[in-house]
């Protein structure tokens, strides 16, 4: 009797393998979370909408996506990764090196990262970028002088700021938000409690000072979330007077545990973002394998489909979910058509 | 027995003892005995306590996935809008892609709002829009796809109701809650309010949280756990296809075969730390041996299975090993003695008797595997994955799926509420196949063990 089951499994695991060389036939994407919300609003309206099977999305963050992206071409390979940042010219690089050496970038629209805190918590309700710098940079600018960064409260720096311990949760450094985060708030900062130009003055050189106003405490402060926003909630959730970085539309979406601060005195909306208004936004994008247009069926059409203004337009489901739509998006949808990849024709 | 029975020597004992009066010491142990009583007991309480919070939080935070709001709508299929061309070609209908049904199925509420004589402000068909759920026009669609004779007709349609509106019904979205919340406000509720009194909306079983497929993160009311159940059933497969024949085989040789020396007792330590390696380790494995050096495909459950396999397989031989032994040498030594060789003496005699043992372990192995996450997170299966029904045998073990596990881990995740609800009732249904199978195994167990 074992042998008769031995046998069957051994031909099953045979039979598996041999089709194992079967054609791939749906869209493989993987990529920024940030943009894994619109991109699943997306697979799912062009499964439902074109005779192709839903494409498959993958999270795991805008650099790991690209790395997979950039691991050479064929069916084992992805076809499209999302990102919260352009890609990079060293990630470009190692695309080239093998053998990625077209891609077509597309930009879906503008995120706004917000600041939020729990709705029952101290009244954060306007914060400056200098807030954030003094709060959470790793020396500041007092009396003067650039010292260890000394804040235990809020107040400490601000006295319209509560005066609660600083406990801040910010996006952790493989996130690309951490990046729009640094550029945005905490070198803004910088600049603007006069910090930066101190450091100047201490004979510091360019990529030195920038990378001192973006170095963040390490004394416990301010907490990395290498997770999702789930976790950032959470742990607002658990702790009253914490502070968390938010997308958009994660806010949106929890405003019954959520309050949300204004920055330099704007409100974050669709609106504001889509005006510019509002100081911290940032690009969406993603990025596509030229060479698997026409091998992967529907890479193209998901592209198109993605920018068409029915999905990405200003009424489309995507911008009723927190994305703020590009106003350049005719100019996207026509590189898509002409198949026009990063370094020509632009 | 002989030593009790002597005559007790008298005279010697400094005190007399008496079996019926306690003396001190035999009261403190008696009292230690009700005290260790005491402490297990107490222990077994504060488990049982755990186990009841923890089913009873499961059951109050995921019951509610297995309920599912719908709204009863009559939609007018409007030729003018569906088939241009007028030849009801199916080519020609798909050309109308999902946005040109959200009007119509619009105008149908409406017009069901006013004829239920509902005084309501929301003046337009489209300022309704929120109550409904997005994959009704896909819902719509499909239906005209699937029989196009129906365009001309009113046809009622029972949809699904977003979430906001769902949640309402089920106590999870308050009204003061939604003065900040753009996807809903307190019209709606109040039209949800009126449509429930009226018949109009509707809470019935959802069986498609059981049947469906994942949805994206605008719609959880339309996620649902059966393509990655059926991604967790094929994983299973090659879990059980391949570690329950290498497992034996292997247990058999190494118990019954293999001489004692350094080099089998090196294997067996072996084993034995294999057992205990934390599973994200066989993840990045799996990842290393089969995505990136065999080029199998991301995400597919063979590779789910694969990874799995070598998790299950050092708890199979364990347990095998453990039932191989616990037959009594005198099976093997009357087989062999009545001249049977040393394999037929395994396989007739051994093995059967071992069999119970054996399947027993493998089901528990299976049960593990089934609740494994960890391994998968590395070979991507944790995303909007779960989406397609396979259509075949060999697509459900290539093409790129979720498990049970995956799925609820990913739903968690998600910034809508909603899905949070469905992450619990998710864990309901992989309890359910959990608590299956290891009645399953007891049962077997029962059934067929032998004592001697």
């Amino acid at each position: 009797m074992s042998y008769i089951k031995m046998t069957v499994s051994t031909l099953a695991i045979a039979a598996v393998s041999a089709t194992a060389a079967a054609a791939r036939d749906n869209v493989q994407v993987a990529g920024s979370s940030t943009v894994l919300p619109y991109a699943s609003i997306v697979a799912e309206a062009f499964g439902e909408n074109f005779d192709f099977p839903t494409p498959v999305v993958e999270s795991g963050g805008s650099s790991a996506g690209l790395k997979r992206f950039c691991e050479g071409v064929g069916e084992n390979t992805i076809d499209v990764a999302n990102a919260s940042r352009a890609i990079r010219e060293k990630e470009i690089k190692a695309c080239a090196e093998n053998g990625v050496d077209e891609i077509i970038e597309v930009r879906i629209g503008y995120d706004g990262i917000v600041f939020a805190s729990q709705i029952d918590g101290p009244a954060f309700t306007a914060f400056e970028p200098s807030d954030w710098y003094n709060a959470l940079a790793e020396k500041v600018l007092v009396d003067g002088e650039l010292v260890e960064n000394p804040h235990n409260q809020w107040a400490d720096f601000n006295g319209d700021l509560p005066a609660v311990e600083i406990a801040a949760f910010i996006p952790g450094t493989k996130h690309g938000t951490r990046e729009v985060f640094e550029e945005k708030v905490l070198l803004q900062g910088c600049e603007d409690t006069g910090a930066m130009k101190a450091m100047e003055e201490a004979g510091m050189d360019e990529d030195a000072v920038e990378h001192a106003c973006m170095s963040v405490r390490t004394d416990g402060k301010s907490v990395d979330i290498d997770g999702d926003y789930t976790e950032t909630l959470a742990r607002i959730d658990s702790n009253a007077d914490g502070v968390g970085v938010f997308g958009l539309a994660f806010y949106e979406n929890n405003t019954d545990k959520l309050k949300v601060a204004t920055m330099s005195g704007v409100e974050p909306s669709t609106d504001t973002i889509a005006s510019g208004e509002y100081p911290v936004s940032r690009p969406l994008f993603f990025y596509v394998k030229k060479a698997h247009i026409g091998v992967i069926p529907g890479l193209k059409e998901y592209a198109e489909f993605f920018v068409s203004d029915e999905i990405a337009g200003p009424d489309g489901p995507l911008a009723n979910y927190g994305l703020v739509s590009d106003p350049e998006l005719a100019k996207t949808q026509a590189k898509i058509a002409d198949e026009v990849t990063m370094g020509e024709g632009m | 027995m002989t030593d009790a029975s002597l005559p007790e020597e008298r005279g010697h004992a400094p005190a007399r003892r008496s079996l019926t009066t306690l003396d001190d010491r035999t009261r403190r142990r008696n009292r230690a005995e009700t005290r260790f009583r005491a402490y297990g007991i107490a222990a077994i309480a504060t488990g049982l306590l755990f186990l009841a919070i923890l089913l009873g939080s499961i059951l109050f935070n995921g019951v509610g996935a297995f309920h599912q709001t719908f709204i009863k709508v009559p939609v007018y299929l409007d030729p003018a809008k569906l088939d241009k061309g007028g030849e009801r070609q199916v080519e020609d209908i798909k050309k109308v892609s999902t946005f040109g049904y959200k009007p119509l199925i619009q105008q149908g509420l409406f017009d069901a709002v006013q004829e239920a004589g509902i005084d309501t402000p929301l003046e337009s068909a489209k300022d309704m829009k929120q109550l409904l759920s997005a994959s009704a026009a896909a819902q719509v669609r499909d239906t005209v796809i699937a029989n196009p004779d129906l365009i001309g007709q009113t046809v009622e349609f029972r949809l699904l109701a977003a979430s906001r509106v769902d949640g309402y019904l089920k106590g999870r979205v308050m009204r003061e809650d939604v003065a900040r919340d753009k996807n809903i406000d307190a019209e709606h509720l109040d039209l949800t309010d009126a449509l429930r009194e009226a018949g109009i909306v509707t809470k019935a079983f959802n069986w498609a949280f059981i049947t469906g497929a994942d949805a994206s993160e605008s719609r959880p009311e339309q996620a649902g756990l059966g393509v990655s159940m059926l991604g967790s059933f094929f994983m299973m497969l090659v879990v059980l296809a391949l570690s329950l024949p290498i497992g034996v085989a292997a247990s058999i040789y190494l118990e019954e075969f293999a001489p004692q020396n350094r080099f089998t007792d090196l294997i067996e330590v072996n084993i034995s730390n294999l057992a205990a390696v934390p599973s994200i380790v066989f993840g990045i494995l799996g990842l290393a041996a089969f995505i990136q050096f065999a080029h199998l495909p991301q995400s597919a459950p063979l590779v789910g299975g694969l990874t799995l396999t070598l998790m299950t397989l050092p708890t199979i031989v364990i347990s095998t090993r453990a039932s191989l032994k616990s037959v009594p040498p005198s099976i093997r030594d009357a087989a062999l003695g009545v001249g049977a060789s040393k394999m037929q003496a395994v396989f007739h005699h051994v093995l059967p008797m071992a069999m119970p043992g054996i399947l027993t372990g493998t089901i528990i192995g299976l049960a593990q595997a089934l609740g494994e996450t960890a391994p998968l997170l590395l070979i991507g299966m944790v995303g909007y994955i779960a989406t397609n029904y396979p259509d075949g045998l060999a697509s459900g073990f290539m093409d790129p799926n979720s498990a049970m596990p995956a799925q609820i881990f990913e739903w968690a995740k998600r910034a809508d509420p909603a899905y949070y609800e469905r992450a619990w009732g998710g864990i309901i249904i992989l309890l359910v196949f959990l608590l299956t199978m290891n009645i399953i195994a007891i049962i077997l167990r029962r059934r067929f063990e032998r004592r001697w």
